[in-house]
């Protein structure tokens, strides 16, 4: 083998980082995480299954259908008839994304980015908001 | 025996395309759809071919000049920032001076009553609109009942149309426009930085069978609304009845925003 | 090949280390723009497009421009440019990625980017741009590489390259069409909405690539001694910079006469502003007059054969007609299409520093391509003349 000396450590090092998130977390238990379930209402939109695997799928048909299809109202297999929204329909039940989205989002690492412009609608407060001084009036 | 390194390179080339490629076909030749339920309109929504508003523009400024009760109305329904910096401004109606608003326009001789007096402006929402026409992702596009929507999940802020927009309807967040907000309302998201924005006319309220939200809070209805194409909606009867003026009707855009004079 | 690039003397280090910190600085403030929005730079809601995209028509010029030293070969058997093809299509590439790059980089989502081939859309203009570049880096890498091996070993470069390259003439052609009904299919602004736009790119991308081309060469001449082609051969090519810059200037005196003889203001108003200013408005004043008196000047001291042939008149020249396109269509061309705005308002713009940081980087990554390609490529050439 060519340059055996520089590869050889390099390799070495290379699996030291690749597999450093194993060896380092190894032996360490996180709990599952808990959502806190809405208390008011039982049934989702979908059954809970369905909405374990494919919420996020069910939401981006959702704003297809509403945002280029003139759609609003969505028939389920429960035969309900809901409001397609996130921010007015499942967090209407869903009352703290803190309590229930964010709960197995960050337990998996995964940052759904429908965040960057659908907020919480309880808790407005914990959005940055612009102060308007005098001058700014 | 061994391969050689540019006999490699090659390989590892095409492997990675079939697996990158493989992926993308998959995406675009079958990107499927989730098959549980049903997708339906409101029964409530309202319909029409083409939106369009009318300005009495007469009834607007008699109520007086400084008024901004539609501007504040669509502001805070849709959580639209207040940047301080002029050039990052966002605004999906607002007032302009006459002279501003109708450059093709004379303004020299123009009558006392309208000489550098405010008209509100907004999104035309175009017959023939040029941003639609340029945008690379159709994600401003023209619904059936003639609305010229903003689709903001799929916009890449490439702001083309801003540059293909002639009556400057068009903003882009430069920034992140939450820290800007001065009132949220809960029943509406906000945007993130990099996307385009408009005036959407209240799509969300048409489609459940309410008015624009400037429409209702004019308090002395100087806002008509109506469907363009039907020939007895209010804004076809007030069209008949008084002169009305659009924004640079020479270059083909059928704008859908009437002023009466 | 690709080992040519690793092997170098002390000069070359430098250049590649002084080339990587620069993109280094780039690539920090474009990840500061990617956390703040593209707000750190100086474009606002009425100039919308600036530096990111007026450099971005520049390099599609450049890339075209490789079609004038191909056409004298491949059409018209022009042996004086034989070494020079794949010299001139090596910065054709660099040019298309520098184009690509600068696009990614205004776009305010660039993780979005592929919804342009996942919603394909044939009426927009961006939609064929990005195919049609995409298209030319393919050709020119495909024919580059090859005609590169080829000369390696020393044998004519293989036969299905031929239609490859034919193919390549009507499409550099056509990326800088493309690109310029970008601007000129726009209703909205009037300083872009000609007829002209379209030739007028194309004879400002002739005159300047060729001679960017001829001012890397001699750099190249400086540091390897080797040279593509012979005194001839650039005669040849400074005279296609000549006649290319020549209309070009006709093109824009076509322009000022339509706009300011039909005395129409929407017409005039871009005009008046990039040139004299207008309302006390005349930031791009400047930057518009030295480009104007930069092409003047090249094509002064082009004109005549004796100073022409004397290489440091050449190089002077090459340097002032390149200006003159950096200048007119890098810079004044996009931001001035923007003044007045539609009100009638003019909006200043100028380039903050993160921002002038990033495009450096991308010249940058430009120029370390055309230092690696052209590496490859003179060894290429050195070591085929030595079989």
């Amino acid at each position: 083998m060519y340059d055996a000396e520089k590869i050889i450590p390099g390799l070495i090092v290379f699996l030291i980082i690749v597999f450093f998130p194993y060896y380092y977390t190894m032996g360490r238990m996180v709990p599952a995480p808990k959502p806190v379930k809405p208390t008011k209402y039982k049934k989702c939109v979908e059954p809970l299954s369905y909405m374990r695997a494919a919420h996020m799928d069910l939401l981006n048909d959702w704003r297809n259908e509403v945002v280029r299809h003139e759609k609003r109202v969505y028939l389920s297999s429960t035969g309900k008839e809901w409001n397609m929204s996130l921010q007015n329909e499942c967090l209407k039940c869903h009352t703290s994304k803190k309590k229930f989205c964010d709960r197995c989002h960050n337990y998996l690492g995964v940052r759904p980015y429908c965040w960057d412009c659908h907020f919480d609608p309880h808790n407005v407060k914990a959005l940055p908001h612009k102060i308007m001084t005098k001058e700014t009036m | 025996m061994g391969v050689s390194r540019r006999e490699f390179l090659k390989l590892a080339g095409l492997t990675a395309a079939l697996g990158l490629g493989t992926g993308t076909a998959f995406e675009l030749l079958a990107p499927g759809q989730v098959e549980a339920g049903e997708y339906l309109r409101s029964e409530n929504a309202l319909k029409a071919k083409q939106w369009a508003l009318v300005f009495d523009v007469k009834k607007c400024l008699e109520h007086g000049e400084d008024c901004r009760i539609c501007i504040d109305a669509c502001i805070n329904e849709h959580n639209i920032p207040q940047f301080d910096n002029p050039l990052h401004e966002i605004k999906w109606i607002w007032k302009d001076l006459y002279r501003h608003a109708f450059t093709d326009m004379d303004n020299e001789y123009v009558n006392d009553f309208y000489k550098d007096k405010p008209f509100v402006l907004l999104c035309n929402h175009c017959g023939e609109p040029p941003c639609v026409r340029v945008c690379p992702t159709q994600a401003t596009f023209k619904r059936p009942d003639g609305i010229v929507m903003q689709d903001l999940h799929r916009c890449i802020g490439c702001r083309f149309c801003m540059a293909a927009c002639p009556y400057g309807s068009r903003n882009f967040n430069w920034l992140d426009p939450r820290p800007h907000i001065v009132h949220y309302n809960p029943k509406y998201p906000t945007r993130r930085r990099g996307v385009v924005e408009k005036c959407i006319f209240c799509n969300e309220k048409i489609d459940l069978g309410l008015r624009p939200v400037c429409v209702d809070a004019c308090p002395v209805g100087a806002i008509i609304f109506g469907d363009l194409y039907d020939p007895n909606s209010p804004v076809r009867q007030v069209l008949r009845k008084r002169f009305s003026i659009r924004r640079k009707l020479e270059l083909g855009t059928k704008p859908s925003m009437f002023y009466l004079i | 090949m690709l080992e040519k690039i690793l092997q170098g003397d002390r000069r070359y280090w430098i250049w590649v280390s002084f080339l990587l910190v620069v993109i280094g600085i780039g690539f920090a403030c474009y990840v500061y723009q990617c956390y703040t929005g593209l707000g750190i730079t100086g474009m606002s809601r009425e100039t919308s497009w600036g530096l990111y995209i007026a450099q971005f028509t520049l390099m599609v010029g450049i890339a075209a421009s490789g079609l004038m030293v191909v056409i004298p070969k491949l059409l018209h058997h022009y042996k004086k440019f034989i070494d020079l093809v794949m010299f001139g299509e090596f910065m054709a590439i660099a040019a298309v990625v520098m184009a690509l790059l600068f696009v990614i980089i205004d776009v305010g989502q660039p993780m979005r980017l592929f919804n342009m081939v996942l919603h394909p859309t044939p009426h927009s203009m961006l939609f064929y741009d990005m195919i049609v570049l995409n298209g030319y880096l393919l050709i020119n890498i495909i024919v580059g590489y090859n005609t590169m091996i080829a000369d390696w070993k020393g044998v004519p470069p293989p036969r299905w390259i031929i239609p490859v390259a034919y193919l390549g003439v009507p499409w550099a052609v056509a990326i800088h069409t493309v690109t310029a009904f970008l601007y000129c299919g726009l209703p909205a602004r009037h300083l872009w909405h000609s007829a002209l736009m379209a030739p007028k790119f194309l004879a400002g991308a002739f005159c300047s690539g060729p001679a960017l081309l001829m001012l890397i060469l001699f750099m190249v001449e400086k540091v390897t001694g080797y040279a593509p082609t012979d005194d001839e051969g650039y005669q040849t090519l400074a005279k296609i910079v000549l006649y290319a810059a020549i209309i070009d200037l006709f093109f824009i005196f076509c322009e000022f006469f339509t706009a300011f003889y039909s005395n129409i203001p929407d017409e005039k108003a871009p005009l008046i502003y990039m040139f004299f200013g207008l309302h006390g408005y005349h930031r791009l004043m400047p930057l518009m007059r030295t480009s104007l008196f930069c092409g003047v000047l090249g094509i002064i001291l082009l004109l005549v054969p004796s100073w022409r042939r004397n290489r440091v008149l050449l190089s002077i020249a090459c340097f002032a007609i390149f200006m003159w396109m950096w200048l007119e269509k890098g810079f004044g061309l996009v931001i001035g299409g923007f003044i007045p705005d539609p009100f009638g308002r003019i909006t200043q713009y100028t380039p903050t520093l993160p921002e002038c940081a990033i495009v450096l980087g991308v010249w940058a990554i430009g120029a370390l391509i055309i230092t690696f390609l052209y590496k490859m490529g003179i060894a290429a050439k050195r070591d085929g003349q030595r079989m």
